[in-house]
């Protein structure tokens, strides 16, 4: 499926291996007095296979960031471009389409549906894509098999421990093989162990099938697992910081 | 097309997920659509039945009775009876008359060995049996010498046969009734009961006048049946009957009838109209029952779009369009519809047939009103569907995946 363009939006010369930029990006909640400047001007890359950790205090802008980038928003003013198109002159079915077809999302809550089994939930994105049924079955399968949990597909989110149920959240995010996993603290609601196998597990997703990983985070652990660190402070990129032994844990040394 | 295919699985998912709150969710429809299928069922069925009765009485008949309305006199002197004179001046002055019988009736004990029945006694013509055709099990109708020389013959009925001869061969036999002793020559086929309630297979059918000389001892008839021919105007003939008897009777000028003439289509057609009548109200009360049911449906879509507001975030997130969102829940709330239409028409069919017997009633299928039930009540799924669907389908994906 094509990116659906929106009218006056065209490509823009851009180098190759940039996935996503934010240009001067704002975002303003409410109007008037109560008028409230999430965002103050972001600039950002994120390059085809990165893995980006954001950090940043509460109230920083890296959600409002977050939720621009997987186009669950739009942005106030400013340019955002993804795979060179802008995604700012795109409606609200069109931004459906771009996440259907390039992103997957991974919750801090895992946001499964309940009374549904581990199978039925990874295959709910290829239902919206209108694969058949066999398809839906292999292409499923094949992803709870790379979270290693194949053996577990009939069982229920009830039925499987918070870790688990992560790994299908993970699996259902990139059944439909995205350019970009979007994690909003996909290790928050883990104990370390558990986190540590997440944070692995999307390591090996990075570099086995390249899939660029942009991932919220309070714990400079996990953190530690990403190649590039964007810290956010006050509605800006306060810092971006270059990781050049992504996945050894300082604390675990 | 696809889409439609795939939000039908995801809404067939959802009922099947929640089957406990799903049927809850039907009860006002299932409720509703039996209600409407039963009543017009039960309806049609006491129309029938009323149609059938009042056609036992026979088609295209006169009844002639002295006094007004039912058995009830003018309130001053009784109103003289008629006699065989009338019977005649009826059969040959009447245009359109096929055949009139006189009747006088009585009642009496008839024993056989150690049987006894209290039942009623009819003195007739052998007109009787041309007015209204009513065949004869064995045996045969009394002959005109019979009639004329009032021979103690009788025809019974098989109710009296039935508790005087329990199976056994009648005809030619002879039994008591109010120490006449007479000999059955006919047994009447089973009619069942009266528009009224009344027996009809309970009497003993005899000439005219051996009722006359031996039971009421004069010769006063209380009843005439004028049996009428089917391609004259029934409303001419009544009225032709009606100045004959006048002048009979000498009643001039302003004066009140003292005799009614009673058709008995008229008043089936006024029976059916009211059961028909009572059938449209009913119909309409089950009818607002499966409109409660409709928001029925609507209550608990949008208590379920609220409840479900989470999983709509994550639905968005991954993916799906509005309009996807939308059809879901519409679907999913005409599915339901149209299942509570389905399990309505089944308790309907399965009401009704167990309870027409109970109303003496016959169970009669009507496609038509099984059709337009079902169909409303998938009309109600989309009608009251699409305000829960249309809301689901406008949440914002953040707001929705943030709500607890």
């Amino acid at each position: 499926m094509p990116v659906p363009a929106a009218g006056g939006a065209g490509r823009v010369a851009s180098k190759a291996d940039i996935l996503i930029s934010l240009r001067g990006v704002t975002k303003t909640f409410g109007q008037g007095p109560t008028a409230f400047q999430a965002l103050k001007g972001v600039d950002m890359d994120v390059r085809k296979g990165d893995f980006i950790a954001v950090m940043g205090p509460s109230g920083s802008g890296k959600s409002t960031t977050m939720n621009i980038l997987g186009c669950l928003d739009v942005p106030t003013a400013g340019q955002f471009l993804f795979r060179g198109f802008a995604i700012e002159t795109l409606d609200r079915d069109q931004r459906a389409l771009l996440r259907r077809r390039y992103l997957g999302f991974v919750f801090q809550g895992f946001n499964l549906l309940a009374r549904t089994t581990a199978l039925e939930n990874v295959e709910l994105p290829l239902l919206y894509r209108g694969e058949d049924r066999a398809t839906r079955h292999r292409m499923g399968m094949a992803a709870l098999d790379k979270v290693g949990l194949a053996d577990w597909w009939d069982h229920t989110p009830a039925e499987l421990s918070g870790g688990q149920q992560q790994r299908v959240a993970i699996a259902r995010a990139i059944v439909t093989q995205p350019d970009v996993l979007l994690a909003d603290e996909p290790t928050g609601n883990l104990d370390s162990e558990r986190s540590v196998e997440i944070m692995e597990l999307l390591t090996d997703l990075n570099r086995q099938s390249g899939i660029t990983v942009l991932m919220v985070t309070h714990e400079p652990d996990m953190a530690a697992f990403a190649h590039t660190v964007v810290h956010f402070k006050d509605g800006l990129v306060d810092r971006v910081e270059a990781n050049h032994r992504p996945g050894v844990v300082p604390a675990l040394n | 097309m696809q889409m439609f295919l795939t939000t039908l699985v995801l809404a067939l998912r959802e009922i099947r997920r929640h089957i406990l709150r799903s049927f809850l969710t039907i009860l006002g429809i299932v409720i509703g659509v039996s209600a409407v299928v039963t009543m017009v069922t039960l309806g049609n069925g006491a129309t029938a039945a009323v149609k059938e009765q009042i056609s036992s009485l026979g088609t295209n008949i006169l009844q002639v009775r002295p006094g007004q309305g039912f058995g009830r006199g003018g309130g001053g002197a009784t109103p003289p009876n008629f006699d065989l004179d009338d019977v005649a001046a009826i059969r040959g002055q009447v245009a359109g008359v096929r055949a009139v019988a006189a009747q006088a009736q009585s009642s009496g004990t008839a024993i056989r060995n150690a049987a006894n029945w209290s039942t009623t006694i009819n003195g007739t013509t052998a007109d009787y049996f041309d007015v209204q055709p009513w065949p004869l099990t064995s045996g045969r109708v009394f002959t005109r010498a019979e009639e004329q020389a009032g021979k103690a013959v009788c025809i019974i009925g098989s109710t009296v046969y039935d508790n005087l001869f329990r199976g056994e061969e009648a005809v030619g036999e002879r039994f008591r009734i109010r120490d006449l002793s007479c000999q059955v020559i006919g047994v009447l086929s089973k009619r069942g009961q009266s528009g009224f309630g009344g027996d009809q297979d309970d009497v003993v059918i005899m000439p005219l006048k051996a009722v006359q000389r031996r039971f009421t001892g004069n010769r006063e008839i209380r009843l005439m049946l004028v049996g009428t021919d089917p391609a004259y105007d029934t409303a001419a003939i009544q009225s032709s009957l009606q100045s004959l008897l006048r002048e009979r009777r000498r009643i001039n000028g302003g004066k009140e009838d003292d005799f009614n003439i009673f058709d008995t289509k008229q008043i089936s057609d006024t029976l059916t109209g009211t059961t028909t009548i009572l059938t449209r109200i009913v119909t309409a009360v089950a009818g607002i029952s499966l409109l409660v049911g409709g928001i029925g449906i609507m209550n608990i879509m949008l208590v379920s779009v609220t409840e479900r507001t989470r999983e709509i975030g994550i639905r968005l997130a991954i993916g799906a369009v509005a309009r996807e969102v939308l059809l879901q829940f519409l679907v999913e709330a005409v599915a339901l519809a149209c299942l509570g239409g389905i399990l309505g028409l089944i308790l309907g069919f399965v009401a009704s047939i167990s309870i027409a017997p109970l109303m003496k009633a016959p169970f009669i299928f009507d496609p038509q009103i099984n059709l337009i039930a079902f169909g409303f009540s998938a009309l109600i799924g989309v009608v009251f569907g699409y305000f829960p669907a249309r809301r689901a389908a406008s949440l914002n994906p953040i707001d929705a995946l943030r709500h607890e």
